[in-house]
């Protein structure tokens, strides 16, 4: 494949947008009308919205009156971690948009070093705490792609009394999301993971769950979350629920393709550390150290060879922090600074994970410790 | 998005004589025998006028140019705003003129570096009674180390910056020489560059004037084309660096005499690090003068916390002990004489060199006398070599004494 095509492999920090959201998304855009208005240009909208807030709560199993449109899974966050008031108690290995919405009271729960939550300490947690707490456990780790037990969290958190949440932004279209099994009380989802626009999500809530809005003004959402809605994204992020079963369908392809990636790096460097590879992981996720070699000039390297990947949370001058996931796994800092998170997607091919593993292999000898100064 | 500008051919017909005039001083910046469009230069931008303007030149030469800078301290640690994840006005400058030039820009986070390499070093510089140069620390163990390492990783032919030094290529490979403009020569702040940093390194600025980087600068049509040049210490807000030095070592900063040298107790001081050998103005004893003689800074006695002042003879030295010696010159014969060899040192940065004889004395030392006392050298500068206008090394103050009869 020629070097000047990109070689796109960080879906978990976006995806590109997928033909049938941008058509949804097209269509909706010529719809005029205010979603809450009454008059027919209004109605319009209105059916947009929706008839995709049923595709949302489809893909999850959800009553389509339990999804609240949000402007992205970071909202969904916010709103589901502050929305209860009661005190947090969550897993060390959250994303930003809960660890930072949780504030300084939050407890939060150990990981092991495969990047699983502690069970037993979420129960001990739960055990020696009086009123009433919130639990967050994400069912996907954005970073290292590992898979936490939240059923388990969950039926931890009823025997206390717990409302549990969980952040499924990097899990929808990856693992099969039932909320008829799976006994959560609020669900975060985001569109532009699995190839819907940016700046669309929802928190999905159970009926009952006293939930403080975090913006007001109008009563869209059923009160719950003020704001004319983004009707065109709205419709971007049903199109792409509605595809969740082809997605789902796809992962056992994109996990042979990563799997195909690490084998072929780890035949070269046997020593290669790949991050919570010991534990459930999603399909399209390997988060691999090149040890000696910083991630931030792995990042620029296989930049400047047209393949974009991710390390630890890109903020937003560019600048890279060490990650608290692989912090909270216990990973050595030397490794965990050197760790590089691969994510595959819908677009993804062989020809990806050929150009990807030439490049980590050439970079890996270019940096080795004997080359001649 | 910002629109990538396709850059004028820089020797296009129509250019303007003076920029035309301008980039044939240049030359050719990088010289290697590999086609520009293969051969990758990663340029150190900090957003200044300086670097912009290298990094053009090469971008403009046809290069495949990278542009990198360093956060290297918090921008917002003058308020102690801790974890403040922004960057400051140099970084998003040093994107700017990336975006225009249409080359990858990335910054990388060196702040522990930064602090552990070069301000830690910088407050105990200070509390030792040594007036530091930080950004020749800066040089040899963040730039011309860490990031030329990393350009290697990433494949590069030759790593650029925009001081004002010329690196030619004699018989015995590459030499440094002083910048072309004596105003703005920076040699001095890079005397600590080892020969193989060195023959990695490129200065494409260095024969250039400050007033012809500008016209550069405006011909490549970059937005800092007016910057003003950056003054003082980076990382020391409004020039403060008292306040740096008490915050990363609280209490150390001691308050003391000021002490005449004959023995008379002048004054108080309210620590060291207030003072440099050589100063004269703002001691806070009043008068500034003793029977109408001004008074200097002469010496800081760290351990008794004193500050020592005196007559401006008492200023006088003629002998410098140097210490870290690194030599990029030719060996010296091996006997190197009794006598040393006749060299120009620079004792400051904005001093002119003066005529002086150096001995190397074994390991990285040297000995240098002064054909002349020089007035005001203080520990904790750099004593820079030069024969002509190449630079043969340089090393940091140790001590100083005087052999002049006054």
């Amino acid at each position: 494949m020629a070097a000047d095509t990109l070689c796109y492999l960080d879906y978990n920090a976006t995806a590109p947008l997928r033909p049938t959201a941008r058509a949804a998304m097209i269509a909706a855009w010529d719809v005029a009308g205010n979603a809450s208005s009454p008059h027919s240009a209004g109605r319009a909208a209105r059916r947009i919205v929706e008839a995709a807030r049923a595709q949302v709560a489809a893909a999850v199993g959800a009553p389509p009156a339990a999804v609240i449109f949000t402007a992205g899974g970071t909202e969904a966050d916010n709103l589901a971690v502050t929305g209860t008031g009661h005190m947090v108690v969550m897993s060390a290995i959250e994303h930003d948009a809960v660890r930072l919405a949780a504030g300084d009271r939050a407890v939060t729960i150990p990981v092991d070093a495969d990047g699983r939550i502690a069970l037993t300490a979420l129960e001990r947690i739960l055990s020696a705490m009086s009123g009433s707490a919130l639990v967050s456990v994400m069912l996907v780790n954005n970073e290292t792609g590992t898979i936490q037990p939240v059923a388990e969290a969950a039926a931890i958190a009823r025997r206390y009394g717990a409302l549990i949440h969980t952040d499924a932004v990097q899990a929808l279209g990856r693992v099969a999301i039932d909320l008829r099994r799976l006994d959560v009380d609020m669900i975060s989802l985001s569109a532009h993971k699995l190839g819907g626009p940016k700046g669309v999500g929802a928190l999905i809530v159970r009926d009952g769950v006293p939930l403080r809005p975090l913006l007001r003004g109008g009563g869209q959402e059923r009160r719950r979350r003020a704001g004319t809605e983004n009707v065109a994204g709205i419709a971007g992020f049903g199109a792409v629920c509605a595809e969740v079963e082809q997605s789902l369908a796809d992962q056992v392809r994109l996990a042979g393709l990563r799997d195909r990636l690490e084998a072929t790096i780890r035949s070269a460097d046997p020593a290669l550390v790949v991050f919570g590879a010991t534990a459930p992981r999603v399909g399209n996720t390997s988060c691999l150290a090149m040890t000696g070699v910083a991630a931030d000039t792995q990042l620029m390297a296989f930049d400047l060879a047209g393949i974009a990947v991710s390390s630890g949370a890109a903020c937003s001058s560019g600048k890279v922090a060490t990650s608290h996931v692989l912090r909270a796994m216990a990973a050595a800092p030397d490794l965990a600074g050197s760790a590089v998170r691969v994510s595959l997607g819908w677009g993804s091919g062989p020809d990806d994970v050929a150009r990807f593993t030439a490049a980590w292999l050439g970079l890996r000898q270019r940096t080795r410790p004997d080359r001649v100064a | 998005m910002t629109e990538t500008l396709i850059l004028p051919d820089p020797v296009a017909p129509g250019t303007d004589a003076v920029v035309r005039s301008v980039l044939a001083q240049i030359g050719d910046p990088v010289g290697i025998d590999k086609p520009r469009a293969q051969t990758r230069v990663v340029v150190a931008m900090s957003g200044g006028v300086d670097s912009s303007v290298t990094a053009a030149v090469l971008a403009g030469a046809g290069y495949d140019v990278v542009g990198i800078t360093l956060q290297l301290y918090d921008q917002g640690l003058a308020l102690a705003r801790k974890g403040a994840c922004c960057a400051g006005q140099d970084i998003y400058d040093a994107r700017q003129v990336a975006d225009r030039l249409g080359i990858p820009h990335y910054v990388l986070d060196y702040e522990n570096r930064f602090s552990e390499s070069v301000v830690e070093d910088f407050a105990d510089s200070y509390l030792r009674g040594e007036t530091p140069v930080p950004c020749i620390r800066c040089n040899q163990r963040v730039k011309f180390r860490d990031l030329l390492d990393t350009a290697r990783d990433l494949g590069a032919d030759a790593l650029a910056t925009g001081h004002y030094a010329r690196r030619i290529v004699g018989p015995g490979g590459a030499e440094m020489h002083r910048g072309q403009d004596p105003g703005r020569d920076q040699s001095y702040f890079l005397f600590a560059t080892t020969r193989a940093q060195l023959e990695f390194l490129r200065f494409p600025l260095g024969g250039l004037t400050k007033p012809q980087t500008r016209v550069l600068a405006a011909h490549f049509g970059l937005a800092v084309a007016d910057k003003p040049d950056s003054q003082d210490i980076c990382f020391v807000p409004n020039g403060s660096y008292a306040q740096v030095v008490e915050r990363l070592r609280p209490g150390a900063v001691v308050p003391g005499d000021i002490v005449h040298c004959d023995g008379r107790v002048l004054g108080r001081h309210q620590g060291i690090i207030g003072y440099t050998i050589g100063q004269r103005r703002g001691l806070g004893i009043g008068g500034l003068s003793d029977h109408d003689q001004p008074l200097y800074v002469i010496g800081l006695d760290a351990a008794a916390h004193r500050v020592i002042v005196g007559p401006r003879e008492a200023l006088a030295r003629d002998q410098v002990e140097v210490a870290e010696v690194n030599w990029l010159g030719d060996p010296l014969p091996a006997a190197n004489g009794g006598e040393g060899v006749a060299v120009t040192v620079k004792l400051r940065s904005t001093q002119t060199a003066a005529a002086a004889r150096l001995l190397l004395t074994g390991g990285d030392r040297a000995r240098v006398t002064l054909a002349t006392p020089q007035y005001g050298v203080a520990p904790g500068q750099a004593c820079v070599f030069y024969q002509g206008d190449r630079l043969l090394g340089g090393g940091w103050i140790r001590g100083t004494s005087s052999n002049f009869v006054a």
